[in-house]
């Protein structure tokens, strides 16, 4: 399979970047998109050129590392896949390919297609934790939780911090990412000493950090590898307005 | 944005009630009266104003969401020009990310609007307001201003048609939208309000766009 890539190169953070065209003659349709990348850079590396930098890690779709802009889509096009998880089957013989790093002020890119995101950890230090000492696992049953309650924690335990949101969302809002990690914590016992106080701290390092606002467009949904729901942002929104009401960000901050 | 933004969706409902008036009854008595207690009464007389502000209120804070949101991304995206079928924007829908240019259109036709029946009706006057009612008291003639205008500007029920489908654009995002903002929402609630938000588009896209229009068709035939 013969492929043009359209790839965005930028040596560093302070460097302009542009687009670098890459023909591949030898591709096949049973790599999968990071596989690609990997036969690029070891073509380059013969010809002694600078290799792409990209983040990769686990390659099962787990780890969220694989962040880029495939063809204007986050993680590519397909429902639900990261990256490491596109088949190569998704294109034909002879496509042009455009990939970039994700776009977002939040998320200054540092080479080619990588990008700073350690603004989702510091979201995450602003709340994104359980105060009580949980220890192993706890024997079943121990605390009640009722399974509708468990299985939406776990649905929105399910991301994987990639970014995509950001980079789908036209306001490079965090909402999704923030509404997946509240909601983890507000259905489960575990994480109610915290309760509304997570949901304000979050929501307010978000907006400190330079990620924009939820308009509700809903694109961050479509693109999320792992299809966290907009339900979660409901919740974070009544958790937010209920935190607002009883003034818990001033009480504490 | 979703406080004001159902206010004045509370609006709209009033104001498409007495615009149909216009529709049921030809000889125009039931719109005059409607629009005679609309100015005259001293409940919407206060209405009047806190209505002008959650306008206002909504515009504002449009703006400022829209220009801050606007410099959070500095680049856009290479790859979104080219497909636009696969682009980042492929799981929203064209009116949820185009809200306030709906609403730039909503307000241009707001300003037509008020200044072709309005402004007239409250300050500047008409001689059309002052034609006969067959009505007890001193009551202007709205229905024949209205009914006068559009069967003269035929142009005019154009802009009032492009006016209504604006309008009911911004609805089908507004409706489902407000209500998620206020943590109204869940997987079930979301289905639900998307089908009131459908509902409410074509109710209004279609009612205030149907009335222009039947004035004018009728005048035809």
């Amino acid at each position: 399979m013969k492929l043009i890539l359209k790839i965005w190169r930028q040596a560093s953070p302070k460097d302009e970047g542009g687009f670098q065209t890459y023909h591949l003659d030898d591709a096949s349709q049973d790599m999968t998109f990071l596989e690609l990348l990997d036969a690029l850079n070891e073509k380059l590396i013969v010809e002694d050129q600078d290799p792409v930098a990209f983040e990769h890690d686990c390659r099962e779709g787990i780890c969220g590392s694989c962040a880029m802009m495939i063809n204007g889509r986050p993680h590519g096009p397909g429902e639900e896949t990261t990256t490491c998880q596109l088949n190569m089957k998704a294109f034909r013989d002879g496509d042009t390919i455009i990939v970039e790093p994700w776009r977002a002020r939040a998320f200054p890119v540092i080479k080619d297609l990588v990008v700073d995101r350690s603004a989702f950890e510091k979201i995450m230090e602003a709340g994104g934790f359980v105060d009580v000492d949980v220890s192993a696992v706890p024997d079943a049953n121990t605390y009640p939780v009722a399974r509708r309650d468990a299985e939406e924690a776990f649905d929105a335990a399910e991301c994987i911090g990639c970014g995509a949101c950001v980079a789908a969302c036209k306001n490079s809002s965090a909402m999704l990412f923030v509404a997946g990690k509240v909601s983890q914590y507000a259905l489960l016992p575990q994480g109610q000493m915290e309760g509304l106080q997570r949901a304000w701290n979050m929501v307010a390092k978000m907006d400190e950090l330079g990620f924009g606002s939820c308009t509700n467009t809903g694109a961050c949904e479509a693109e999320c590898p792992k299809g966290v729901s907009l339900a979660h942002i409901a919740r974070l929104n009544r958790q937010f307005l209920k935190a607002g009401f009883k003034k818990v960000g001033e009480e504490k901050n | 944005m979703s406080i004001s933004g159902i206010f004045l969706i509370l609006f709209l409902i009033v104001h498409l009630t007495v615009n149909s008036m216009i529709v049921f009854d030809d000889s125009g008595a039931l719109f005059n009266q409607a629009a005679h207690f609309m100015a005259t009464d001293p409940i919407i007389g206060v209405i009047e104003p806190i209505l002008a502000i959650g306008l206002i209120v909504h515009f504002l804070f449009a703006s400022i969401i829209t220009f801050k949101n606007q410099r959070k991304r500095d680049v856009n995206y290479a790859g979104l020009g080219r497909y636009k079928k696969l682009d980042a924007a492929a799981g929203s829908n064209w009116p949820s990310r185009n809200m306030y240019i709906l609403g730039g259109l909503i307000l241009i036709f707001l300003v037509i609007h008020l200044i072709n029946f309005f402004w007239k009706m409250k300050f500047t006057g008409d001689p059309l307001l002052h034609t006969p009612t067959g009505l007890e008291g001193d009551v202007e003639n709205a229905y024949n201003l209205v009914t006068t205008k559009f069967i003269e500007w035929k142009w005019l029920v154009g802009i009032y048609v492009v006016g209504a489908l604006a309008l009911g654009l911004h609805l089908y995002h507004g409706v489902w939208s407000a209500f998620q903002t206020l943590g109204w929402s869940n997987r079930k609630w979301r289905d639900i309000w998307n089908v009131i938000g459908l509902i409410i588009t074509i109710l209004f896209a279609g009612g205030f766009a149907f009335i222009p229009l039947f004035v004018m068709i009728q005048s035809m035939v």
